[in-house]
């Protein structure tokens, strides 16, 4: 049998924006939760790759090596959103750190929500104390996922 | 080289040349430093008024990019390139007010030393041990027509110094023994002669090849985006084609003249600006009442060889109506490649 195209699931003005961000890889528990969640409160899900980009670059310089990471892993994500019916407004965010990237991005827009993968052994993305640091200054409900054993 | 060499006073020489030689050119941006020599030589040269900004208890003096394409000059001078602006300013940097000079037409002579070139900012910080913060991105030299060094022999500069020629009296003291070092200044002298030679040489390896397969083999990417969460998509595919065809990338966005973007479409617009600093894409926004026309006076005047669009948005009763877009880019970009970007997620599942 074969199925037709699905209509996509169009933004509407005002709908809560989940704030997912990572770095490296994002487990896919981690992205099903997520997507759960924003399926849920009939939210837009907003994953955001970060890049730290070292201090001997400006703070305006491309970052070419590292985009060509984060696109394959962006894509994937959007469609695993969109085929669940979530609406995605993906994003790319550069900073000195994780935590100076992710921060930049709620400076720069307003989530409703934040659902950040928890550390998990041997894997690039937040350390416990970037965590930490989320947890105290996050400007809004954030909620930390555990990445499958 | 470093400050004091004399650049904005050569830039000024420049610029007084072509205006007796009847060019039309203004100064965009002037930082005098209260020097006399430069003062005496930017008299008789028009000034566009800079903008003022108060930052705490400092009134910090900025160009003024809008008024400069305004008044269309044949050639700007617009002074340290490298500097970064007051955070109010519509671009963080100079160096990206002189690009959207340079994009209206106007021809720009600017100054900046060797030590803010981005691709030198560790060997400099190892040479002299100090960090330069303003940096600017390699590419504005290699796109510069000519690159003039101003050379100085580090004792004639250190004696321009202490002459209170450079900074007053205190500040020089305290400047002879920081970075003004002989040590310090041989060392800066070096790597600006070393790049300047690096630039010659690549200018004449490029005058070697013949300028028509030049031409034919020179690829540059144009993505049209709209302040909208799948115009992301759009960028990244379009970037990555552009990384395969080793080519330079511009992202467009076409308002109608007078349109304010909402709140949301303001978030998605800074959004898709950050988004192509990451990228090193030049992100262009340009009024025009009709899209496809825009698009083609852009992409003849960019070399663009390849058009990036998403799936149109249209109704089939518009497309009956009014046309569909795809159809009038393929007519008015005749020699232009045009991609749609899909949405993967889209397709079909397959058949089982």
């Amino acid at each position: 049998m074969r199925l037709f195209p699905r209509r996509l699931p169009k933004r509407r003005h005002g709908q809560p924006r989940i704030l997912v961000p990572f770095s490296g890889s994002l487990d896919e528990t981690v992205l099903d939760a997520a997507i759960r969640v924003a399926k849920a409160e009939d939210a837009v899900l907003v994953p955001a790759y970060l890049l730290v980009l070292p201090l001997s670059l400006a703070e305006d310089s491309p970052a070419h090596d590292q985009v060509k990471l984060a696109m394959p892993l962006l894509e994937a994500v959007e469609h695993a959103a969109l085929r669940a019916g979530v609406p995605v407004d993906a994003r790319i965010e550069k900073g000195r750190t994780l935590t100076h990237a992710v921060k930049r991005l709620w400076e720069a827009e307003d989530f409703d929500r934040i659902v950040a993968p928890a550390p998990a052994n041997g894997r690039e993305g937040f350390t416990p104390k970037d965590l930490a640091w989320l947890l105290t200054n996050s400007p809004t409900e954030t909620l930390v996922l555990k990445p499958a054993a | 080289m470093a400050a004091g060499v004399g650049k904005t006073y050569r830039m000024l020489q420049e610029g007084r040349v072509a205006l007796e030689e009847g060019r039309d050119v203004v100064i965009g941006y002037l930082e005098p430093h209260e020097r006399q020599d430069t003062i005496a030589q930017a008299r008789g040269l028009e000034v566009v008024p800079h903008l003022h900004t108060q930052h705490g208890t400092l009134e910090l003096n900025e160009m003024d990019v809008d008024a400069v394409i305004r008044r269309a000059p044949e050639l700007a001078l617009v002074d340290e390139l490298a500097h970064t602006n007051a955070p109010e300013m519509r671009n963080e940097k100079r160096y990206q007010d002189i690009d959207e000079i340079l994009d209206a037409g106007i021809d720009v002579i600017s100054t900046v030393n060797v030590q803010h070139l981005e691709s030198l900012n560790d060997e400099v910080a190892e040479l002299t041990g100090v960090r330069v913060r303003e940096t600017f991105p390699d590419r504005i030299l290699e796109e510069a027509d000519e690159v003039v060094l101003v050379d100085l022999t580090p004792e004639a500069l250190q004696e321009r110094l202490r002459a209170g020629k450079i900074y007053k009296q205190d500040r020089a003291e305290a400047a002879l023994l920081n970075f003004f070092t002989g040590e310090n200044l041989s060392r800066l002298r070096e790597l600006a002669l070393r790049e300047v030679a690096e630039d010659v040489e690549s200018r004449r390896m490029h005058t070697i090849l013949d300028p028509l397969s030049q031409q034919a083999i020179a690829e540059r990417v144009l993505a049209l985006v709209e302040p909208q969460p799948k115009s992301q998509r759009i960028m990244r595919r379009a970037w990555r084609s552009a990384e395969r065809l080793g080519a330079q990338m511009d992202a467009i966005w076409v308002r109608k003249p007078g349109y304010t973007p909402t709140e949301e479409e303001q978030v998605s617009l800074a959004a898709l600006r950050r988004l192509s600093v990451i990228l090193g894409a030049h992100f262009l926004e340009e009024e025009g009442e009709s899209l496809v026309d825009t698009v083609r006076r852009v992409a003849y005047e960019r070399g663009t060889t390849y058009v990036f669009v998403g799936t149109p948005d249209e109704s089939r009763r518009r497309e009956v109506l009014r046309g569909s877009l795809l159809s009038a880019l393929v007519r008015e970009l005749p020699g232009i490649d045009i991609r749609v970007v899909a949405n993967r997620a889209e397709r079909p599942e397959p058949e089982r």
